[in-house]
């Protein structure tokens, strides 16, 4: 495959990676800082080109119920927001996981509660990861890092979502939307031809012919016996992504006296640390994140057996740092380090923090 | 080879663009880049900045608190950032404005008047480039071919016409930067 060299806003990347991964339909609502990603389509004007449909709702309470729409049929659909926003579409996302349907949900976090601020934040992993909205259910959750992985998470979201029948959230935030680094991209994936999206998506509701039973897309269920068995396979799925589909990148961790574990923008920040903190003398490791759920357990717990202790580094009041506790289960101390509300901690607070909770823990 | 660099000032002085054609440039080179700008309502006839990173490795953090050189274009910037320079490192500030130049004594500082020049030559438009000529005299970080490369991928090509403007005002920027303090 051809590549070619961009340089690009993490933003932009995954309206050009809609672009690219044959997208069906966007539907969003601007809200910053993940304004650049219909501002770049409404500049690329997809439509012409690949015949992708872009279109601002009046609230991001429309778009997601567009996403519902443009799922049940089979298309590849996505809508993008950041906090807030994301926080209207909870009902949206309960919806699109009890009726089964792919989709892709683009977070660029800013910090909360409420309206909060503009500036980056980590603190809607329990949103995220733990449901936002009502019910047992699971959101796939990939944590970009880089321009490149908001790039190539969008097309690795469209096989995930596809291919278990679940939404996928791509839970960023405000520094990995807004930096700009360099861009590798791909040639163009076309749209799906009618033909293509009945093989691919058998059970969407494209249109009944008399030799069949209708699709019907639906998340309501009235026999609870029914229903507790739709929950099962809900839970069998969920168990097979943690199974099949854990995602994290292990730096320096076979030696490691600590480890860093984070994702997103605090993974790079975390990178930094473990240089300076190489500079005195200290052997730590990065465990960074790819996948938020499925969480990787197995990997945290056989570290917890080898290391003196994990800092958990979030821009949140310590959310994550729960999951990477009950994957240690005691095996070693599992501390919190983050700056919050709209502040991001230098790769020098990092360390000192590793320092004051690990390091010279009595 | 890693330099972090801020670059800041009032907003509308062309910081966020500076960094661009530099951040460009180094990709042309071949080198790893980011550009992070400090985004939101400050930057409406506030004050703007953005911290550039050209590295032969991978750049870990893109967020950086302590760089190599700092490009000062306004007051409040220098009485932000002047101890935010590493020791050893390099501020380098347009003159005009400043009331309370850098007092730091452990660190290169730098003076280009480019404000200046670009009004005696009626060059308001590329008095950024003037200022990115200055830091390339004292930090020759990319070279001007790839300066060259970086303009045309980064500008839209109905303003290549502006290219040789451009550069001639990297060359000004060269020639017009002073040393104040060296270590």
């Amino acid at each position: 495959m051809a590549k070619e060299l961009k340089l690009m806003k993490g933003n932009e990347a995954i309206a050009e990676a809609a672009i690219r991964s044959g997208c069906d339909g966007y539907f969003g609502y601007p809200i910053t800082p993940q304004s650049e990603v219909m501002e770049h389509l409404m500049a690329e004007k997809p439509w012409e080109k690949t015949g992708m449909v872009v279109l601002q709702a009046e609230s991001e309470t429309s778009s997601i119920n567009m996403v519902y729409g443009g799922a049940g049929v089979g298309k590849k659909v996505m809508t993008s927001s950041s906090s807030p926003g994301i926080s209207l579409m909870q009902e949206g996302l309960t919806y699109l996981a009890g009726a089964e349907l792919p989709a892709i949900v683009v977070n660029v976090v800013r910090g909360g509660p409420g309206l909060g601020t503009i500036q980056p934040s980590q603190a809607d992993y329990f949103q995220a990861t733990k449901g936002g909205g009502h019910g047992d259910y699971q959101l796939f959750v990939l944590a970009p890092a880089t321009v490149q992985e908001m790039y190539d998470f969008v097309f690795l979201g469209w096989e995930i979502a596809f291919k278990y029948r679940n939404p996928v959230m791509i839970l960023s935030d405000g520094a990995i939307g807004q930096v700009m680094e360099k861009l590798y991209v791909g040639d163009y994936v076309p749209r799906w031809t009618e033909e293509e999206l009945r093989k691919n998506a058998p059970w969407a509701s494209f249109g009944k012919p008399a030799d069949r039973k209708h699709h019907i897309i639906t998340s309501l269920e009235l026999d609870s016996a029914k229903q507790e068995q739709h929950n099962h396979k809900l839970q069998a799925k969920y168990r097979e992504m943690e199974e099949k589909e854990v995602r994290f990148e292990a730096i320096n961790c076979d030696d490691a006296d600590y480890i860093f574990v984070a994702y997103g923008s605090s993974a790079r920040i975390a990178e930094k640390a473990m240089q300076l903190g190489k500079e005195k003398g200290y052997k730590i490791g990065i465990l960074r994140l790819i996948t938020l759920f499925p969480f990787p357990k197995k990997k945290i717990a056989e570290l917890s057996t080898k290391v003196k202790g994990m800092l958990a580094v979030e821009m949140s009041a310590g959310q994550m740092v729960e999951d990477v506790r009950l994957a240690a289960e005691f095996r070693c101390p599992v501390e919190h380090f983050g700056r919050y509300g709209g502040i991001i901690h230098t790769p020098q607070e990092v360390l000192e923090g590793l320092e004051e909770k690990i390091i010279k823990r009595k | 080879m890693t330099e972090e660099i801020i670059i800041a000032g009032f907003g509308g002085q062309g910081v966020l663009s500076m960094g661009k054609i530099l951040a460009y440039s180094g990709a042309m080179q071949d080198k790893e880049v980011s550009w992070m700008p400090s985004y939101g309502p400050e930057m409406r006839g506030g004050t703007a900045n953005v911290s550039v990173i050209i590295s032969d490795e991978r750049i870990s953090s893109p967020i950086i608190s302590q760089f190599d050189t700092a490009i000062i274009l306004n007051q409040q910037s220098l009485d932000k950032f002047e101890s935010s320079v590493k020791p050893g490192g390099v501020l380098l500030y347009d003159p005009n404005g400043i009331t309370n130049p850098p007092k730091r004594t452990d660190i290169n500082i730098y003076k280009v008047a480019a404000t200046e020049k670009a009004a005696e030559l009626g060059l308001a438009k590329v008095f950024n480039m003037i200022v990115l000529g200055g830091f390339l005299k004292v930090k020759p970080v990319v070279t001007e071919e790839f300066i060259e490369k970086g303009l045309m991928k980064s500008l839209p090509e109905r303003h290549h016409g502006m290219i040789p403007e451009n550069l001639k005002a990297v060359q000004t920027g060269k020639e017009l930067v002073q040393a104040v303090h060296t270590l």
